[in-house]
C-alpha cells in the first residue's frame, strides 16, 4: 500500500482523514511492513466504507486485512439505525458467520502423538470435507427451521453435545431475530445435504499442542496449559450462508438506486437498516448464524466421537466459539454516549474486554477469548479482549493471517504431496481429499500470523494468551 | 487461446472469458469457473441441466449466470464443462454439460461460494472482443 496521505497516529494506527465522500475517517491498525504489503484495495476499500450512511466513528481496518468484496476483509464497521445506517451483505460476506471454535482435551501432547496416526485417519473418516462431501443429517421442512432459530441450542436438544458447551458460545449458542422464512428455497435446498460438513478452502479441524503460553494467569482460567492438546474448528454456514450472501447481494444490487444512496462501487451494495430489505436480510442474516453455530456443534459432536474411539475416557470441553464474519447489534459508548449500532465485522474477531456482560460468567474477569485461526503448518493464537479496544475498534481484534499469495501463485510454488511429507517430518498430519487443494493452502501462502497479532497486541486491540502449534490438520 | 483466464484477487480468484459474443464470452467464463475446481478436460459432459436467469443489465445477468451454476454445483455436486448459453435480451437460457464430481478423478481443489460484485465486468474491448468477469469467492 502507497502510504501517502495516510496520517501515523502512532506505530500500531495510521488515520486517513475524510475526503470526497467519506464521512467518517478511516483507522487501520498495523506496523508500516505489515501496511506495506497490503493491496491497496484495502485502502480504497476501508474509504469506501466510510462513506455509507449511517457509519459511525469510522471505518476500521485489521492488521489482517486485505482486498475483499466491499467491505475489505478485516474491515470492521458500525451504522445508526436512527441516522440512515445501512446493511450491507458485502460487509458480512458469504460465509455467513463463519468463525473459529476451541476444543480443550485435558490430554497431554505425548498421550496424542502416541495415536497421532490411528487419531488422524479416524477424524478424516468422521469429519465430511471437501468438495462434494455431504453430512449424515438430513433435515426436514421444519425441522430445519427449529435449527434456522435455534443454533447450536438446537444441535444440543438433538443429541449433538452437551449444554454445558452453551455458555461458551456468542449468545449462548442462539442468535434471537431469526427469520426462517427471509431464506430462499434455494437456499435452504443448498444446506439439504450440508449440515455437519466442514466445507473445503481455509476451512479445517486441527488437533493442536499448547506450544507456548503468554499470560499464565489468563492461560490456566482459560484451561490452556503448554504441552497440553486442544481442537479447533475453523468453519462457518454452509451452502445455507453462500446462498444468503448471493441472494440479498443481489436484491441489495438491485434496490439500491430506489433507496436513493450513491455507492463509489456496486459491489458496496447495501440496504437501510430500516427498510424492508434490511430488516429481511438481518432475519436471513441470524438464521445464518445459528446455522454456523448449529453446524460447528455438529462437527464437535463428531470430534468427540472420534477422539473416544482414539482416545477412550478422553471429555472433551469448549473453550469457547466466536464469529468472525458478522453484523450484530451491539451497544458501544461513542462520544461518550451509549448508542445501539449494527457493528459488521468481516473477517474480523469480537474482542469484548473484562467485565463486559456479553462474555461467559467463568472468563468475565479477563475478557473474551479471541481464537486466531492460522493456516495448515502454522500456528494458531488464543488472544483475549482488552479494555483499550474498545474505544480503539468497537471491541475488534484480527481473525487469522490473511493470504500474502493467490491460490495460482501457491499452485506454481508448492505441490500438495511434497508439502504433505514435509509437514508430516514436522510431525503433522494433514488429511484432504484433495491435493490441489493442499497446495492453494500452503501455509507459505499466508502472512506471518505471528506479526499480526504481535501487532494487534501492541495496538491494543488484544492480548496474547497462547500459541497453538498443529499435530493433525483435516482439511476439505 | 481458449478463451477464459484466472486473475488474482487477494484471499480468492477471478475469473475471465472471452468471446466474440457476449453469449461465447459468458460460455468461457463458465469454463473458467469449472477451472477453479478442477481440471475442466478431466470433466465429462455426460449431462445436461437447463438454466435460465433474467436480470434488468448485462452485468447482473453474468453474477446470476454464475451464481445459477455454483447453485447446480452444490446442489447436485456436479462439475461442469460445456456451456451452451443464449442471451436474449435481459433473458439468459443456457445448457450446462458435465457429470457428477469424482473426487478420486477430478481432486476438486475447493468449492466455490459464489460469485460476487467485485470487478464485475461485462464489456466489449477496443478489438472488438466481448469480455465477461467477477471474483468468486472460494
Amino acid at each position: 500500500m502507497n502510504l501517502a496521505g495516510l496520517q501515523k497516529d502512532s506505530d500500531y494506527r495510521w488515520i486517513v482523514e475524510p475526503t470526497g465522500a467519506m464521512r467518517v475517517p478511516a483507522v487501520l491498525y498495523a506496523d508500516e511492513a505489515l501496511l506495506r504489503d497490503m493491496d491497496d484495495k484495502v485502502r480504497q476499500q476501508i474509504c469506501n466504507v466510510a462513506s455509507l450512511p449511517g457509519i459511525v466513528g469510522a471505518a476500521y481496518a485489521m492488521p489482517d486485512a486485505h482486498w475483499g468484496y466491499g467491505f475489505p476483509i478485516g474491515g470492521v464497521a458500525a451504522f445508526d439505525a436512527e441516522q440512515g445506517g445501512v446493511v450491507s451483505a458485502g460487509g458480512v460476506g458469504f460465509d455467513i458467520s463463519c468463525g473459529v471454535r476451541t476444543l480443550l482435551t485435558g490430554l497431554r501432547r505425548d498421550a496424542v502423538v502416541s495415536v497421532q496416526h490411528a487419531l488422524a485417519n479416524e477424524l478424516a473418516r468422521a469429519i465430511p470435507a471437501g468438495v462434494g462431501s455431504t453430512g449424515r443429517l438430513r433435515l426436514s421442512s421444519d425441522e430445519m427451521d427449529a435449527m434456522l432459530t435455534g443454533g447450536a441450542r438446537w444441535a444440543v436438544k438433538r443429541g449433538h453435545g452437551d449444554a454445558g458447551d452453551l455458555a461458551h458460545i456468542e449468545e449462548e449458542g442462539c442468535i434471537a431475530g431469526a427469520e426462517p422464512e427471509s431464506i430462499s428455497q434455494r437456499a435452504r435446498q443448498r444446506q439439504r445435504d450440508e449440515m455437519g460438513t466442514l466445507g473445503s478452502g481455509n476451512h479445517y479441524l486441527e488437533v493442536q499442542s499448547v506450544a507456548e503460553v503468554f499470560d499464565h494467569g489468563i492461560a490456566a482460567d482459560f484451561g490452556l496449559e503448554v504441552g497440553e492438546v486442544v481442537v479447533s474448528i475453523h468453519c462457518g454456514s454452509r451452502g445455507l450462508g453462500h446462498q444468503i450472501g448471493t441472494d440479498y447481494l443481489r436484491d441489495m444490487a438491485l434496490e439500491a438506486p430506489s433507496f436513493g444512496i450513491h455507492l463509489p462501487d456496486r459491489e458496496l451494495a447495501c440496504a437501510p437498516l430500516r427498510s424492508e430489505l434490511g430488516q429481511r436480510y438481518l432475519g436471513a442474516m441470524r438464521a445464518a448464524m445459528n446455522c454456523a453455530l448449529a453446524n460447528r456443534q455438529i462437527l464437535t459432536h463428531l470430534c468427540r466421537d472420534s477422539f473416544a474411539r482414539i482416545l477412550p475416557g478422553s471429555d472433551l470441553r469448549l473453550l469457547y466459539d466466536v464469529s468472525h464474519n458478522i453484523c450484530k447489534e451491539e451497544v458501544h459508548a461513542v462520544g461518550g454516549v451509549s448508542r445501539r449500532l449494527f457493528v459488521h465485522r468481516k473477517g474480523a474477531t469480537r474482542a469484548f474486554g473484562p467485565g463486559h456482560v456479553a462474555v461467559p460468567e467463568s472468563m468475565r474477569a479477563h475478557g473474551q477469548p479471541v481464537l486466531i485461526g492460522g493456516s495448515m503448518g502454522t500456528a494458531s493464537y488464543v488472544l483475549c479482549g482488552v479494555e483499550s479496544g474498545e474505544s480503539l475498534a468497537l471491541g475488534s481484534a484480527c481473525h487469522g493471517a490473511g493470504r500474502s499469495m493467490s491460490r495460482h501463485q501457491a499452485t506454481r510454488q508448492w505441490q500438495g504431496r511434497q508439502l504433505v511429507d514435509d509437514l508430516a517430518a514436522r510431525g503433522i498430519l494433514i488429511r484432504s481429499p484433495s491435493l490441489r487443494g493442499v497446495a492453494e493452502e500452503a501455509p507459505g501462502a499466508y502472512k506471518d500470523v505471528a506479526r499480526v497479532v504481535d501487532v494487534a497486541e501492541r495496538a491494543g486491540l488484544a492480548r496474547k494468551v497462547a500459541r497453538l502449534e498443529p499435530l493433525v490438520c483435516v482439511k476439505g | 487461446m481458449s478463451g477464459w483466464e484466472h486473475f488474482a484477487h487477494g484471499a480468492d480468484i477471478g475469473i475471465r472469458g472471452y468471446g466474440a459474443t457476449p453469449d461465447e464470452a459468458f460460455a468461457r467464463a463458465a469454463l473458467a469457473l469449472t477451472a477453479v475446481v478442477t481440471d475442466p478436460s478431466q470433466v465429462r459432459p455426460d449431462a445436461s441441466v437447463r438454466i435460465e436467469c433474467r436480470m434488468p443489465d448485462r452485468e447482473l445477468l453474468f453474477f446470476e449466470w454464475l451464481n445459477s451454476l455454483v447453485f447446480h454445483m452444490a446442489t447436485r455436486r456436479m462439475l461442469f464443462s460445456r456451456f451452451d448459453v443464449r442471451l436474449e435480451g435481459d433473458a439468459l437460457i443456457a445448457d450446462a454439460w458435465g457429470e457428477p464430481v469424482d473426487v478420486a478423478r477430478h481432486a476438486p481443489a475447493v468449492e466455490v461460494k459464489g460469485a460476487t460484485l467485485t470487478e464485475l465486468a461485462v464489456r466489449q474491448a477496443p478489438d472488438g472482443r466481448w469480455l465477461a468477469q467477477c471474483v468468486l469467492d472460494v
